[in-house]
């Protein structure tokens, strides 16, 4: 039982130093949820590409301009359409694609509870 | 020479497919003697398979460039060991790697099989031949690599350096041996519903299957990402891509398989749950094999696209599918003895919320990949699904999957009592509330991942505990989710502590950030085999006063033309520095990349923990308390 | 009775999947962004090669007129195909051709045009690209036929002779 708390007190001092990761700032953020255009399955935060380089720098003057994360990801739908974005908008072309897996799961849950868990009489 | 001999082997493979069938048929109704011809046939087409592949192996080795597939994807000036791994690098010579391994795989399962039912195991090999004959047709009709081309060029048009890399040379084989291996139970599962021969036996029987594909399947995907992170040069080693999708699909049902046979073994119940698995599991493998060959989607790692040959795989597909149906639905008979009511407090239970999470997983998974094709036909708008999806779906259910994962090894059969459950009720407890206190310190984003986290220790601490006290109830398990749980931290760890800088340098200069200094000192070129070779040279000096070299490299390849950018990789037990580094287009400057990632090679050690487990419980009796 | 509706359902459910999968099969991979519809041309400033003075693209296009960006650059190989084809549209219509400069080397583009010709009534500088992702554009060569102010098409990749066909057709 020492040795848990002894590895709890470490688990403390290491959760302790999370609060430098909130820094990640929001350009790598955005440029992490865009698309290369013209690579095969690379996001533009990944790529090298004369097009990723182009968004990036893009997205850095619409932040200094004071565009908020929405508003950029908008402008670039605007620009080149829902494919550029990884992160696909809750819109009436994806309510499935995000509910669809929920279902799913609540339908699992009930399956189960209903066919294989003994009711106490 | 070698590829004619390849192609008639070929032929004749296909031909003993059908002797097989004969033989078997005819011993089918005979229940006592078991016909030695159809084993010495079945090992007899296991050959030519063998020497086919040999064929092109040689085909490459020679640089026999009269045959179309050396030509498209080997070059005279490439490396011997990449020459070979080339056979298998492309579409044709992959698909002579699949039936090399569906024969192979069937022939051990006859071998292996002695003790069981004899109509059981020549069925097996009859829906097996059924999945052989598919492959052997599809190869000769839309995928031959040995085709010939006239007149014989003098060079090849080169394989791409990207894919001339040890991880990458010997990731297919070991992938195939689980993703393929899968059809033995598909091919066994289907037999035993025929012959109504769902029972603890079986179960027994086909447990080594399923742990053998899946330690394979396991290690496969471990290979790729592995070979990911230290060759494509992007830091990460998975991204939800289509293809990487298409092999965790599989490994998913695959594990959830694995936890039912478990129970199927001890408690003859859930069988037809597991015959839908287990059909579910090569059906996935065959699905991701159409999905990433016929060109139907946009991804990293395709192989050539050609709609034709999706066409073929397509059908092939839903014959199985609907094969498979067929047999579910006219022999498969629930029986009355399936004891379905488990108490709430039992290790069924808590196997059966393992396959709730599991499921859901994969249809997460499942869906993610395949609803942009949905719905590109049915309204030809065009979306991307990528990694913020999964990880929104997937990371908060971890959570409480993670908990199960730590407290349903140590539940009873049947039934548990609470008694002895205090222990680990007050871990709970304790985790919970050491959460909501580091939560009210720092900022309120945290609470998902230090919920993440503390139940990730939780199941730390439970089964480090179990295995330093001897407490556990079988070794292989406790290893296998110690493992999980070794594998979440070190990814969590990795996401939070990881940093970045981006830069650009000349020769010379020195960038300065709070915790390091890096110092561009020269540049070096060098012509090799095949590439010249540019390395940037780079000390990073942090604020101790260490300071490291790091020397990305780039490559101009002659054949095909292209420029890759390897990184210097540094890695230690505690982190990984890992720089990258690019030409700014028409300028001298160089852009850089450098990151510290720290734990990394623990994802790795992980999952060669997990997959320790499952081959642990293939060699040694479990001694169950 | 029961015990078919599973089968039955099944069934249909798979042969849906089968057609949407064919369907999906026949669909073309490469994306190609939606251009039926007539967008306005994007408002910018940018730099002009010629002289060393920044414009706004307000200046640049009037109303009831014809004219052509072809975004170019001196590394881009199929850029210096094309080419010759607009030269010979500027010297035959009455058309304006508006060059835009792509992430390039301000001594090797003037070199470029030196040595092939000019067909650009002016060239704009794009050192960083962003200019061109406000057209929509991701790459070299890329061409954008306006009237009005607006969008009427969009040609991705080097201009060739069919290409060129529909332009001429276009500005009748």
């Amino acid at each position: 039982m020492n040795i848990f708390k002894y590895l709890i007190v470490i688990f403390f001092v290491f959760s302790f130093y999370t609060s430098n990761a909130q820094d990640k700032n929001t350009h790598n953020k955005i440029t992490k949820n865009l698309r290369c255009l013209i690579c095969q399955g690379q996001s533009v935060y990944d790529s090298d590409s004369e097009f990723a380089n182009s968004v990036k720098i893009l997205v850095e003057k619409k932040l200094n301009e004071g565009l908020n994360e929405k508003q950029i990801y908008d402008y670039l739908k605007n620009k080149y359409g829902e494919w550029i974005l990884y992160d696909p908008e809750f819109t009436k072309n994806t309510y499935f694609l995000w509910l669809l897996p929920i279902f799913f799961f609540i339908i699992g849950g009930a399956i189960i509870f209903k066919l294989f868990i003994k009711r106490k009489n | 020479m070698a590829s004619s001999i390849g192609l008639y082997s070929l032929f004749f493979g296909l031909s003993s497919s059908f002797l097989i069938i004969f033989f078997s048929i005819r011993n089918f109704k005979n229940l006592n003697i078991f016909d030695n011809k159809i084993i010495s046939l079945t090992f007899l087409q296991l050959l030519f398979v063998i020497i086919s592949f040999i064929g092109l192996i040689l085909s490459f080795v020679n640089s026999d460039f009269s045959n179309e597939t050396v030509y498209n994807h080997s070059h005279t000036t490439k490396p011997l060991f990449y020459k070979i791994s080339g056979t298998w690098g492309n579409h044709e010579g992959s698909l002579l790697l699949w039936l090399l391994v569906l024969t192979l795989f069937i022939f051990i399962f006859l071998i292996t099989s002695k003790q069981q039912n004899k109509q059981y195991r020549i069925l097996t090999l009859l829906f097996q031949q059924i999945i052989i004959i598919g492959f052997f047709i599809f190869i000769i009709k839309t995928s031959n690599p040995f085709n010939y081309i006239f007149p014989v060029p003098i060079e090849g048009l080169g394989l791409n350096p990207i894919l001339q890399d040890p991880a990458l040379a010997i990731h297919p084989p070991i992938l195939y041996l689980g993703y393929v291996g899968s059809s033995i139970i598909f091919s066994s599962t289907l037999a035993a519903t025929t012959l109504k021969y769902i029972s603890k036996e079986w179960a027994k029987h086909i447990k080594q299957w399923v742990l053998i594909s899946w330690i394979f399947l396991t290690l496969g995907i471990l290979l790729g990402s592995i070979w990911a992170y230290y060759e494509l040069g992007w830091g990460g080693f998975w991204f939800w891509d289509p293809v990487e999708n298409v092999s965790l699909m599989p490994w998913l049902a695959l594990t959830t398989l694995l936890h039912c046979i478990l129970v199927l073994e001890k408690r003859l119940t859930l069988t037809s749950w597991v015959v839908v698995l287990s059909i579910s599991t090569f059906t996935l493998s065959m699905s991701g094999t159409f999905l990433v060959r016929s060109g139907i989607l946009n991804s990293v790692h395709t192989f050539a696209n050609d709609p034709d040959r999706g066409l073929f795989i397509l059908i092939f597909l839903f014959c199985l599918i609907f094969l498979a149906l067929f047999i579910f639905f006219f022999f498969h008979k629930v029986q009355v003895k399936d004891l379905n009511n488990f108490h709430w407090l039992s290790k069924e239970t808590s196997i059966l919320i393992n396959n709730w999470f599991m499921m859901y997983f994969l249809t997460v998974v499942l869906i993610g990949t395949i609803y942009p094709i949905f719905l590109e036909v049915i309204s030809s708008e065009k979306i991307s699904v990528g990694p913020p999806f999964y990880n929104k779906l997937i990371i908060p259910f971890l959570i409480p999957f993670l908990l199960a994962m730590a407290i349903g090894p140590k539940l009873k059969w049947i039934k548990s009592d609470l008694q002895n459950k205090l222990n680990l009720i007050l871990f709970l407890v304790v985790s919970i509330l050491l959460s909501a206190f580091i939560v009210r310190m720092l900022n309120i984003n945290f609470l998902l991942n230090t919920i993440l986290v503390s139940s990730a220790f939780y199941l730390f601490f439970v089964t480090s505990v179990d295995f330093l006290t001897k407490k556990f109830k079988n070794l292989s398990q406790n290893i296998a989710h110690f493992g999980f749980s070794l594998f979440v931290l070190s990814i969590l760890f990795n996401n939070i502590f990881s940093t970045e800088i981006i830069t650009n340098l000349k020769i010379g200069e020195t960038f300065k950030t709070e915790k390091f200094e890096i110092n561009f000192q020269n540049i070096e070129k060098n012509k090799e085999q095949n590439f010249v070779s540019i390395i940037g040279k780079f000390s990073v000096e942090n604020l101790d006063g260490n300071s490291t070299i790091m020397e990305p490299e780039l490559r101009i390849y002659n054949q095909p033309n292209i420029v890759t950018s390897e990184a210097d990789i540094k890695t230690n037990i505690f982190e990984d520095k890992f720089m990258t580094m690019n030409i700014v287009q028409n300028q001298e400057y160089f852009n850089i990349r450098y990151q510290t990632k720290p734990f990394m090679i623990w994802i790795w050690i992980s999952v060669l923990l997990i997959s320790f487990g499952g081959l642990k419980s293939l060699f040694i009796k479990r001694y169950e308390k | 009775m029961k015990n078919k509706i599973i089968p039955i359902f099944l069934s249909i459910f798979f042969i849906i999947i089968f057609f949407i999968f064919y369907k999906g099969l026949q669909i073309p991979n490469i994306y190609i962004p939606k251009i039926d519809v007539k967008k306005s041309i994007p408002i910018f400033e940018a730099a002009i090669l010629e002289n060393d003075n920044q414009i706004n693209s307000e200046d640049i296009f009037e109303e009831n007129k014809f004219y052509l960006l072809n975004i170019w650059a001196s590394w881009c190989l199929p850029c210096r195909d094309e080419h010759s084809l607009l030269i010979n549209l500027n010297n035959q219509r009455d058309i304006n051709i508006i060059g835009l400069n792509y992430k390039d080397n301000y001594e090797n583009a003037k070199k470029f045009l030196k040595e092939l010709g000019s067909p650009y009534k002016i060239v704009l500088l794009d050192k960083d690209g962003t200019i061109a992702i406000e057209w929509g554009a991701y790459g070299v060569p890329e061409t954008f036929l306006i009237y009005n102010k607006k969008i009427i098409k969009k040609i991705i990749g080097p201009l060739d002779k069919n290409s060129m066909i529909e332009i001429t057709e276009l500005i009748k």
